[in-house]
């Protein structure tokens, strides 16, 4: 009864006349395409600026001025105000939000059929990989860009190459948060689920970065996952660019291109294991 | 059993205002789609189990099932989204899965969940399409502008597609997948959320672009009225091709009506017709429905042989349904696990 068997199995299956197979795949042009439309999606959605700037914002000023001079984390310089130990913080927090809703919109990619229309065209990858991460690191880049000019009102008043060494801090921070963001966004089909690693991972990662307390009087296994953290590493980076020697000194804050190194390997370990990820085969 | 295309029988109903026109035949082409032996595991269950079946360059071709029949999962392998366990499918001759890259440049697809993105403009969408597919500049524009020229949405282009209706939003579908050339268009339950106007409208769209540009069109659906659209049609069912023709060939060997009774008790008159008449049916959805060919005369016939068993009696003219019906023993509408199927086998009368 199977008539589509016979039909078909007499002619050869590879036409003579087949056309010559167009250039493979791209790569430059498709991931532009995909980290322009990043950009553009961002600036569409006033909610997700809103949220991810003015989230942190309201973090700072609340438990900054809260904690006011009760809190004084073990190291915290003589007079140095809370508001100041805890500003570059905030900037991380900024690019962690950011870089959190660049990853929900890889989800939000696949759940709504946008993914599938660039599964199947002669896109590498590594296309969808740098797009959507170069996006997202550029987007928490700018926010953090715009919550580091407030600086000045946090009591810190960085040197022109502090600034633009803290502007360096920031990208790499960006770029691994994005990266580590993707990878695990990739093969979640919710975003309730991607809500699970934000809690579990994100947060006590920015948590136990040095932003809230400082490791000094952490109990040692604290100390440990802190050491550990490459957040930790993004931080020291940036308070050695922001914070004027005095004061790095009385943090007792680490070399920050040693910090800067850790990130800059993290970013790329991130951005390999997204490639990796990204390569391997949709389940059915 | 197989005919050969050239003498294929009636050809499919074209809507109005449209001739219907034969397929196309492209000299030193390669058939628009093949598949051979395509078979697809999970485990133990087959999805689908050694399909073969040729679509000539220029047909417009269903696969028709129902739900788990296996028709996405054939759109999915035909797509590159999903690697075969076993044989092989070519698309304008380059194999899916040895050549992914070549394949895709061949094809366009229009998936049953949108891929547009709503928050971007009609226009912007189909730049960021042409970026996919290496095109860019002049060229990329001039093919943005003919297209939305030819799918009537110049006037929307600068509109965020999410504010279009469904019918406009999956003309912006068709849009895309065409954006590149391809030479195989696949559909996957192309009429999904659509209105019964703007599925007309969509269909003879489709209808048109063939004609002009003749073009391959795979369409899955469970619908039988888009098969009885398509020139040829493959019935699927659980992961099996169980037949392959025209609409016509296909309904040719049902006669020229189908008999459907209504019963206060269908099981038991499913077995009087059997004793007393000889006949042969299936109990779907509360009725019967004799197989095979029905003389008019029989339908007076029974109404007085078996008065108390027959509330209501229907003759109609065959549909894709019943070829299914018949060639399953199962009705497409039923989800097919077949629960609700009851079948008569003559050793099996109470």
């Amino acid at each position: 009864m199977n008539e589509g068997t016979e039909r078909g199995l007499g002619r050869p299956l590879a036409g003579e006349g087949a056309p010559p197979v167009p250039s493979g795949t791209l790569l430059l042009l498709p991931t532009w395409g995909l980290f322009a439309r990043e950009l553009l999606r961002f600036v569409r959605q006033p909610g997700r600026v809103l949220g991810s700037l003015g989230t942190p914002l309201l973090f700072w000023l609340l438990l900054g001025s809260g904690f006011g001079k009760t809190f004084q984390p073990p190291g915290l310089a003589h007079g140095m105000d809370y508001l100041t130990y805890f500003f570059p913080g905030t900037v991380l927090l900024v690019v962690l939000f950011t870089a959190i809703f660049a990853s929900i919109s890889v989800i939000q990619d696949r759940t709504e059929g946008f993914l599938q229309g660039v599964l199947v065209a002669p896109v590498p990858r590594l296309a969808i990989v740098l797009g959507k991460v170069l996006g997202g690191a550029t987007l928490g880049f700018g926010q953090g860009l715009i919550m580091l000019l407030l600086a000045p009102l946090a009591g810190l008043t960085p040197t022109l190459p502090g600034f633009l060494g803290a502007c360096g801090a920031l990208f790499l921070v960006s770029l691994s948060l994005s990266a580590l963001g993707f990878l695990f966004a990739w093969r979640m089909d919710s975003v309730q689920s991607f809500h699970a690693v934000m809690n579990l991972l994100l947060m006590p990662m920015w948590l136990l970065s040095g932003a809230f307390f400082s490791a000094a009087g952490a109990s040692w296994w604290i100390r440990a996952v802190m050491d550990a953290n490459p957040l930790s590493y993004g931080l020291t980076a940036l308070r050695g660019a922001l914070h004027p020697a005095a004061e790095r000194a009385a943090l007792g804050v680490g070399d920050p291109w040693v910090a800067a190194g850790v990130v800059a390997a993290f970013s790329v370990a991130m951005l390999l294991g997204a490639a990796w990820v990204a390569a391997r085969p949709e389940r059915g | 059993m197989s005919m050969p295309r050239s003498a294929s029988a009636a050809p499919p109903v074209a809507p109005a205002g449209v001739a219907p026109r034969p397929a196309p035949l492209r000299e030193g082409r390669p058939p628009g789609v093949q598949v051979e032996g395509l078979t697809l595991r999970y485990g133990d269950r087959i999805a689908l189990g050694a399909v073969s079946f040729e679509v000539g360059a220029g047909e417009l071709f269903a696969l028709l099932g129902p739900n788990g029949s296996g028709k996405s999962t054939l759109l999915r392998i035909l797509s590159t989204l999903l690697r075969p366990s076993a044989g092989r499918a070519l698309v304008d001759g380059v194999d899916v899965t040895a050549h992914p890259a070549a394949a895709r440049h061949r094809l366009g697809v229009v998936f049953q969940a949108p891929s547009v993105d709503g928050r971007l403009s009609v226009a912007e969408n189909l730049r960021f399409q042409g970026y996919l597919y290496g095109l860019s500049g002049r060229a990329l524009t001039a093919r943005i502008d003919a297209l939305l020229e030819r799918f009537a949405l110049g006037e929307r282009r600068r509109d965020r597609a999410g504010t279009l209706s469904g019918g406009l939003r999956r003309r912006v579908e068709l849009a895309k997948a065409l954006l590149h050339r391809p030479r195989v268009l696949l559909l996957d339950e192309p009429s999904t959320g659509l209105d019964l106007p703007s599925r007309q409208a969509f269909w003879q769209t489709l209808d048109e672009l063939r004609a002009e540009n003749a073009l391959t069109v795979i369409v899955a659906t469970h619908l039988m009225d888009e098969g009885e659209r398509c020139g040829r049609v493959a019935l699927l069912d659980r992961g099996q091709l169980v037949a392959l023709d025209t609409p016509g060939a296909l309904k040719q060997g049902l006669g020229d009506t189908v008999l459907t009774l209504e019963a206060p008790d269908p099981p038991r008159l499913l077995a009087l017709l059997a004793e007393r008449m000889g006949l042969q049916g299936v109990v779907q959805d509360g009725v019967v429905r004799v197989r095979g060919p029905v003389d008019p005369a029989l339908a007076a016939r029974l109404l007085q042989e078996l008065p108390a068993d027959i509330s209501a009696l229907r003759l109609g003219r065959p549909t894709l349904g019943d070829v299914f019906l018949v060639r399953t023993g199962h009705a497409m509408a039923a989800d097919s696990s077949g629960d609700r199927t009851a079948e008569s086998t003559p050793g099996e009368t109470p």
